[in-house]
């Protein structure tokens, strides 16, 4: 391998006692497993924020005996790369998580999607995995527990961004094109092969473990009162230390940027090309989910960067993703790259970049899954806040006449 | 006994789909070890995948079609994919990518005659700490410059010389 160790600050996953979770949570009856999560407030790490133990909840209370826990390994957010550096670093604990959410929901199987760009964490979680089992942490009666009988198989992406989406995740393990469903029903009652299934990020099934070791209230006791306790983040572009930083949620952006060494921000892309452009004004903010919520991208630019090549890049990037299954996210986001490069070349009409951004807000309305409503808001929140950089280009091409 | 190819490609499929599981949901694992295998999923491969799982192959090229991971169509030994989302993008991967064209003499998107890179682009590969970064197959780079392009192709090159990768079987 022909890469650098991602710089970290310090982690609390480097200081929990390896399967002291999964120990604690088999001596609770399945019930209390979820009580104990519910005191944490733990919410989706993946940047959705739905409370983990509602999700948990109702899978463990849907009646079947072929119920699913999914890690979702599927990390294709541009700028996003803390589930790898996590993946590599401690695979224990997302193992883990996923055999306490086995036992809490009563699943037998385990599946982690890993996306093809990470091929080569397979093998290292593949000898983790045959570890686990020769230590009786995976397989039948695991830890001494009669009757808990949990096992995890690895599948492969194959470059398709949507399938982070979780029902297109579920779509693509059953062997279909990886296009999203319409909820309802949710997976957490017909998932994977209609069985009750659970999607989780690799982050929060990491922080599921750390909160069974150390107890809920823990766990609350950080963060603010509706984000509760820490996350990670992924922290890119114009900073002198890039890398995955650990933070209580309710930091504000410009103590980030203060940690990674970025004194010449003019704006940072919070939650990556899905996410909101945040100029310098605004670095008082907050990450958290009340404020602004995020999966942990955070793209720096510096006073240099053209924030419309900025916009241009993401919009690629959504032609490429998109699905195509519905007309918003599929034609729109050709519509708004059209759009973005009349603006590059100083060609777009102020009537004409408003129709753009009432198309974006109907593509956040009417698109099938997350993809398609959050492509336009990096579009969006850079027109915002960067009309003075955006309009009235005096670029390449002459006008003619 | 000399066995076809497309006879041992056929037993492959076969023993691919019992070990993941049999179903239509064993589908994408089986492609991805046709891929491997026989470097590319051909028109054969679909419609023997199809019958065995006693789907339509017009169902199996649709998924084969879907994921920018899979291909049908002979591609190089060695896939180069460059990272062109914003990270790698800020961090230099233009130069990155003129490089690779300079040094292989093809364009993104094209193999070289001899059969040995194609050249693609890919969107975030989560390197975005050390752009810019590209994938060799599942290899990973990262913190390229133009200069490494050069070191990064010659090892490669030198592989497929000492014949340390067999070639993929024609079918």
């Amino acid at each position: 391998m022909t890469t650098m160790k991602t710089i970290t600050n310090t982690l609390t996953f480097s200081a929990v006692d390896p399967d002291a979770g999964l120990k604690k949570a088999l001596t609770k009856s399945r019930a209390d497993v979820i009580a104990e999560m519910n005191a944490s407030g733990l919410k989706g790490r993946g940047g959705a924020g739905f409370p983990t133990s509602v999700k948990w909840n109702l899978a463990a209370a849907a009646k079947s005996d072929k119920k699913v826990v999914v890690c979702n390994a599927d990390e294709g957010e541009p700028g996003t790369f803390k589930d790898r550096v996590i993946l590599a670093d401690f695979p224990d604990l997302v193992l883990e998580g996923m055999t306490i959410a086995g036992y809490a929901i009563g699943a037998k199987t385990g599946i982690i999607y890993l996306r093809g760009e990470y091929s080569y964490l397979r093998q290292p979680l593949e000898a983790a995995i045959e570890k686990r089992r020769a230590a009786n942490l995976l397989g039948n009666d695991i830890a001494g527990k009669s009757g808990f009988s949990f096992d995890i198989v690895i599948r492969m992406g194959a470059g398709a961004y949507v399938c982070g989406e979780e029902t297109a995740l579920i779509e693509s393990l059953e062997g279909h094109r990886g296009e999203s469903r319409n909820r309802p029903p949710f997976p957490v009652d017909t998932g994977f092969m209609g069985n009750p299934t659970i999607v989780n990020n690799v982050e929060t099934l990491a922080w599921a473990a750390c909160i069974l070791a150390k107890g809920g209230d823990w766990f609350n006791s950080m963060g603010t009162e509706q984000s509760a306790g820490r996350k990670l983040f992924s922290v890119s572009g114009d900073c002198a230390r890039p890398g995955v930083y650990e933070f209580p949620l309710g930091v504000t952006i410009q103590e980030v940027l203060d940690d990674v060494g970025a004194d010449d921000a003019k704006a940072v892309q919070v939650g990556g090309a899905s996410g909101h452009c945040v100029p310098a004004g605004d670095f008082q903010r907050t990450l958290a989910f009340e404020d602004m919520p995020t999966g942990g991208s955070m793209i720096v630019f510096g006073q240099d960067r053209d924030m419309l090549e900025v916009a241009i890049n993401f919009l690629d990037f959504f032609l490429e993703e998109s699905c195509g299954q519905c007309t918003p996210c599929r034609e729109g986001n050709e519509k708004l790259l059209e759009g973005a490069l009349l603006l590059q070349e100083g060609r777009c009409s102020m009537g004409y970049l408003k129709n753009l951004c009432a198309l974006g807000e109907t593509m956040q309305l009417a698109s099938k899954c997350g993809l398609g409503q959050s492509s336009p808001n990096a579009f969006l929140s850079i027109v915002d806040h960067f009309k003075d950089e955006v309009l009235g280009r005096t670029a390449m091409a002459p006008i003619e006449g | 006994m000399l066995v076809p190819v497309q006879e041992r490609l056929r037993q492959d499929i076969e023993g691919w789909i019992k070990s993941n599981g049999g179903d239509r949901s064993s589908l994408l694992p089986v492609l991805q070890e046709v891929q491997k295998k026989y470097s590319r999923i051909s028109d054969y491969a679909m419609q023997v995948i199809a019958d065995l799982l006693d789907i339509h192959p017009v169902e199996v090229h649709g998924v084969v079609s879907f994921y920018s991971f899979l291909k049908e169509a002979h591609k190089g030994r060695f896939e180069i994919r460059l990272c062109r989302t914003i990270s790698c993008d800020m961090a230099g991967r233009d130069r990155v990518a003129r490089q690779l064209e300079n040094e292989l003499g093809i364009t993104f998107g094209e193999t070289t005659p001899d059969g040995r890179f194609s050249l693609e682009w890919a969107n975030c590969v989560g390197m975005c700490d050390q752009g810019p970064a590209l994938l060799v197959n599942e290899q990973v780079f990262t913190c390229v410059t133009p200069e490494k392009v050069h070191d990064i192709l010659a090892h490669f090159k030198k592989m497929m010389d000492i014949n340390v990768f067999q070639q993929a079987e024609e079918h």
